[in-house]
């Protein structure tokens, strides 16, 4: 993050201004990812007029930053007409595809409209791989396709590359390939547990023998002595500090109006259909105890020897069962980075494993991977 | 006399409010910028059909002390700072949708 927008982002955050928000407009898909944790079918999503409606309401909140996402975004026949509205709104418009469905036409006129960047999920450089994880064939090559056409117009692209066990070893050459293609490059090893409890896909994640060779590899990390040093201990300022922008000024809406701190995070806070936004934003209590959680409240992390530099997601603490919680797979991260296992993980091994953690409320699915859109070849560790 | 000059906001920018401030990101480069209430003011009155002058009495004379001339001299100079980062568009002539000026976008 640039000073500028991180200096913005703590005015937004004094002013009580939502500066970034994501809406998915749809959780329909034209691939069927292996990792992805939604449920594809349309259970009412908004119409037209009602995202509209919604996105002026979003403008008038003061938000900037506006990503919109799905399932596949150009699944929607009423895309543009969405878009186009957004931009009179004078949105930054970031979207999240896999860009199927671009061709010359529709690059031109994502161009036209100013969209600020666009996302798109490569998974390998080599088909078989790629295929095999969309479980649609010839979707790699759709996709890069669509990323020439994206490029030819000027317009910025990252590619957002998961990690899991499937292409573990095809990061280099999904790097290679964006540097091929003129796009940045961003890495993430998190796999999210399915929104109604089934942890099975967690089975797809990276292991730690995994992530620590990852962690290492100067491509990505820099300095890798630094990268993988043990921790500091938390300062007063650190137990003071928020556990991330989640609600505090990003927040997320579902295609079905549903209100979440953030896509990461599916805690019901309202729903856009019945109060408006900005009601939500400010008078939700379920934001308020959001809100009010710092890193001295956190059970067991307060007390870790990685408190200072933990990517602790509170979304996937929330999966795990309690938002005030460590999030397990962050645990193994830090572990994985520095040799040091968290509290948790300790916790865990002095305990016998319990009974599989469910995700309790029951609410509309949400969309799958939190890939953080930063600088060449990143690798995003949490929130 | 001397020429008149219009100014309009970029199709091509992201903006919002913030507090007194206005951020602005051009879509080419992604570069983040924030403009100064007096900025902000000349920002949001480039309606491509008033000129830079009736902007400078009607709306920033009447806020700010400072002289006329004064205000329109910073007034062109901050248009053109603005115009280089592809923030506004500059014309001696009225700006519309079909303006060479906007036809240059396109292209």
């Amino acid at each position: 993050m640039s000073a500028l927008l991180q200096e913005m982002s703590n005015r937004a955050l004094r002013l009580g201004v939502p500066l970034s928000a994501q809406i998915d407009l749809t959780y329909r898909c034209n691939e069927q990812c292996v990792h992805c944790y939604l449920d594809h079918d349309d259970h009412g999503e908004m119409s037209t007029v009602e995202i509209k409606n919604l996105l002026s309401e979003m403008a008038e909140a003061g938000v900037f930053i506006l990503t919109l996402s799905g399932g596949e975004i150009f699944m929607r026949k009423d895309f543009f007409e969405i878009l186009e509205h957004a931009r009179a709104l004078t949105f930054c418009i970031k979207l999240k595809t896999n860009a199927v469905l671009v061709r010359e036409k529709q690059a031109a006129r994502l161009r036209d409209l100013g969209v600020e960047s666009i996302q798109v999920s490569i998974y390998s450089h080599r088909p078989e791989v790629h295929d095999a994880i969309t479980k649609v064939p010839g979707s790699l090559r759709r996709s890069v396709d669509a990323i020439r056409f994206l490029r030819s117009q000027g317009l910025k692209v990252v590619i957002a590359n998961v990690l899991m066990t499937g292409n573990m070893r095809d990061h280099h050459g999904v790097r290679a390939l964006a540097d091929e293609l003129g796009a940045r490059y961003t890495l993430d090893p998190t796999i999210t547990p399915m929104m109604d409890g089934d942890r099975s896909i967690l089975d797809l994640k990276a292991d730690v023998s995994e992530l620590r060779t990852l962690f290492r590899d100067e491509a990505y990390v820099g300095n890798a002595e630094e990268f993988c040093a043990p921790p500091p201990a938390p300062s007063e300022e650190v137990m003071d500090s928020l556990p991330c922008s989640a609600g505090h000024t990003g927040c997320y809406v579902s295609p079905y109006g549903e209100f979440y701190p953030c896509v990461a995070f599916p805690l019901s806070c309202g729903n856009v259909r019945q109060q408006s936004f900005i009601d939500i934003w400010r008078n939700s209590d379920q934001l308020k105890e959001v809100r009010s959680i710092r890193l001295r409240d956190l059970s067991g992390c307060s007390q870790c020897a990685h408190g200072a530099t933990c990517t602790r997601c509170p979304g996937m603490a929330f999966l795990e069962g309690n938002m005030r919680g460590p999030s397990t797979s962050d645990c193994e991260k830090s572990f994985a980075r520095t040799g040091i296992p968290s509290k948790n993980l300790l916790a865990k091994k002095e305990k016998p494993a319990s009974a599989r953690l469910v995700q309790i409320q029951l609410v509309p699915t949400i969309t799958g991977i939190r890939l953080s859109g930063m600088s060449n070849a990143v690798i995003t560790l949490g929130a | 006399m001397s020429r008149k000059l219009y100014v309009a906001r970029s199709p091509r920018i992201a903006a919002r409010k913030l507090g007194e401030e206005m951020l602005v990101m051009a879509a080419q480069g992604s570069t983040l910028f924030t403009l100064n209430p007096t900025a902000t003011i000349l920002w949001q009155a480039a309606d491509g059909a008033t000129p830079i002058e009736e902007i400078v009495e009607h709306r920033i004379c009447s806020e700010f002390e400072v002289t006329p001339e004064e205000a329109l001299r910073d007034a062109e100079a901050l248009a053109q700072d603005l115009a280089e980062h592809g923030i506004l568009l500059i014309s001696e002539e009225p700006i519309t949708p079909k303006s060479p000026v906007q036809e240059q976008l396109r292209q």
